[in-house]
């Protein structure tokens, strides 16, 4: 009888420890869901009004008239993402090949911290180191030798400061993805008298193709919504950008910068959250087919 | 007639401060089919390794003494290291297709060297998947995916691979160890014939696979070449002790 209650009560706080665990479990599921909802109620407002295409598309932000057209932004965004992409993507590469391929070991054994390190400073630091050098270069120097007068504080300034930030998130993934090649398949190309340059780029390369998308896909949906740290030096001016040493104004920029000031004016919280979904699910489905990709690619390789 | 190919002598090798292989002395017989035999972890591998120069891979390997091929030392020659690993096909335990289609395994080796004319490529695949019966099983399908044939497929792929390039020796590291029964015999019947224009080194845990294939033994134990010699005389007639308890299957 006894062991019959211990029993039982054992298998009920067995039940009632799986019953917290699906809830913490429902709970991450559930909030950016509602997040998502929250976001789009909150936008609807604006969404009734006009049409989610003419807002993309249109190029007039004038809150107090009404007229909420978020291309500057997204262009802003664009370039800066796509300008620290390019420039990242390089570095990240041939960095990451040159460690698992041609370094000694002892020289990844004391990159790997290293790198994990950088990937961890706060954001806000590599904000003002972007303040301090990045935006005074491009002031100073760079804009002088174009024939420009600028400020420094532009989407070069931003992307430069993007590019440092992913480089370490970027490199991670990639040497996992370099590393988890077998040695096999790198000795089967040297003998059939490959050389060691030849089997990156025919070999190693096309077998990590997957893992470097999907790592470039991620650093992406990073500086897509990187929000601190390119506010600082990209200028915040709402105007279509022209050349990279001008200042632009991202979408997660916007946000920061104004989300609770000016919020009388009517519509602007809704413009706000727009903007704010439109950012989720850009990161979002960036997210997802890189995600899809890896998971893809695990189950072939 | 029963010339040398491969002439080991006093090779050694390290990996830091561990001595993997020592001092090993051989004479490996041109176009004969040699087996490496002996326990796991006695260094068959490593051995394999060293004649291919791929212990150049690892950075904390140290190889030293000769290795003698027709004469050459390839340690210390200036030939072009791609020269020297082309002279030899190797075949892995585990088949291991590059990342391209059937075709373009088998052409890849060519192409580097810069054989690309697209005829020339086209005879030289279909003479080389013949060569290893692969052929008639995939000559509807060059351009599909390597890794989409079955193991046994792969395994003869990777061998036609290291053909292309027209090497001299073969080194086969347990070859059929990752196959069924059938693809085995297939591959052992291959090597029985390749050995017509072939030097074939292969290592193998299958005493009887040995006695079937071998013309010449070399039997290793802890990193050292305890007893070598002609296929008969060492099944037969083994002169050493560690050598008649691994036929019996001690070291098992
Ligand atoms: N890259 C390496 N670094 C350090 N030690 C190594 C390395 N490769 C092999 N060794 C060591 O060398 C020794 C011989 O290994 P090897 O792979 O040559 O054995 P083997 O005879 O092929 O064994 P098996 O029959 O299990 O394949 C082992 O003790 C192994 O631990
Ligand atoms: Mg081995």
């Amino acid at each position: 009888m006894r062991k019959m209650q211990v029993r039982l009560s054992r298998a009920m706080r067995n039940n009632i420890h799986g019953f917290w665990m699906v809830i913490c479990l429902a709970l991450v599921i559930i909030l950016p869901v509602t997040m998502a909802a929250g976001l789009y109620w909150k936008s609807s407002v604006l969404l009734h009004e006009n049409s989610l295409l003419s807002l993309v598309f249109s190029k007039e932000w004038k809150p107090i008239s009404g007229q909420f057209g978020f291309y500057p932004f997204i262009i802003s965004s664009v370039w800066v993402t796509m300008a620290a992409l390019l420039f990242a993507a390089p570095i990240c590469l041939l960095t990451s090949i040159h460690l698992t391929q041609y370094a000694k070991r002892w020289v990844l054994k004391v990159m790997h911290p290293v790198i994990d390190i950088l990937a961890g400073i706060p954001s806000v630091i590599f904000g003002l180191w972007g303040i301090l050098v990045v935006v005074p270069f491009i002031g100073n120097y760079l804009g002088p030798w174009l024939g420009k007068q600028v400020s420094g504080y532009s989407i070069l300034a931003g992307a430069i400061v993007l590019a440092i930030m992913i480089i370490p998130f970027v490199l991670n993934i990639l040497i996992e993805v370099f590393k988890n090649i077998p040695d096999e398949l790198t000795e089967a190309s040297l003998s059939v008298g490959a050389t060691r340059w030849q089997t990156v780029k025919f070999v190693l390369l096309k077998k990590g193709m997957p893992g470097i998308v999907a790592a470039f896909g991620l650093g992406m949906s990073r500086a897509f919504g990187e929000t601190i740290a390119v506010l600082m030096v990209v200028g915040n001016v709402t105007r279509i950008p022209t050349g990279l040493i001008q200042p632009g104004y991202p979408l997660p920029a916007l946000i920061a910068n104004n989300y609770g000031e000016m919020m009388s004016i009517p519509l602007y919280d809704s413009a706000l959250m727009l903007s704010a979904l439109i950012l989720f699910v850009v990161v979002l489905i960036f997210n997802l087919i890189s995600r899809y990709i890896i998971i893809q690619c695990d189950e072939k390789c | 007639m029963n010339s040398t190919k491969i002439h080991l002598s006093k090779l050694d090798l390290h990996y830091g401060k561990q001595h993997i292989l020592k001092n090993i002395e051989s004479e490996i017989p041109e176009k004969k089919i040699t087996v490496i035999l002996g326990p796991s972890g006695c260094g068959k591998t490593s051995l394999l390794r060293c004649m291919n120069r791929l212990t150049d891979l690892h950075p904390d390997a140290h190889l030293s003494g000769k290795i003698l091929i027709d004469g050459t030392d390839i340690l210390s020659s200036n030939e072009d290291i791609t020269n020297i690993r082309k002279m030899m096909g190797l075949l892995a335990q585990r088949p291991y297709p590059l990342p391209m289609n059937i075709f373009n395994n088998v052409a890849y080796g060519l192409r580097i060297s810069g054989r690309k004319k697209k005829k020339y490529l086209h005879h030289r695949v279909e003479h080389y998947l013949k060569l290893v019966n692969l052929w008639d099983e995939v000559k509807d399908r060059l351009h599909d995916p390597a890794v989409a044939l079955s193991i046994g497929q792969q395994q003869r792929l990777c061998l036609a691979r290291g053909l292309a390039v027209d090497p001299q020796i073969i080194l086969a590291d347990e070859p059929t160890s990752a196959l069924d029964p059938q693809s085995s015999q297939a591959i052992e019947e291959k090597f029985m014939e390749l050995k017509e224009a072939y030097t074939i080194v292969i290592v193998t845990h299958i005493l009887r696979q040995a006695k079937r294939i071998a013309d010449y033994v070399i039997f290793m134990y802890m990193g050292e070449v305890i007893e070598q010699g002609p296929v008969n005389e060492f099944f037969e007639n083994p002169k050493q002790e560690k050598t008649k308890e691994y036929l019996k299957g001690m070291f098992y």
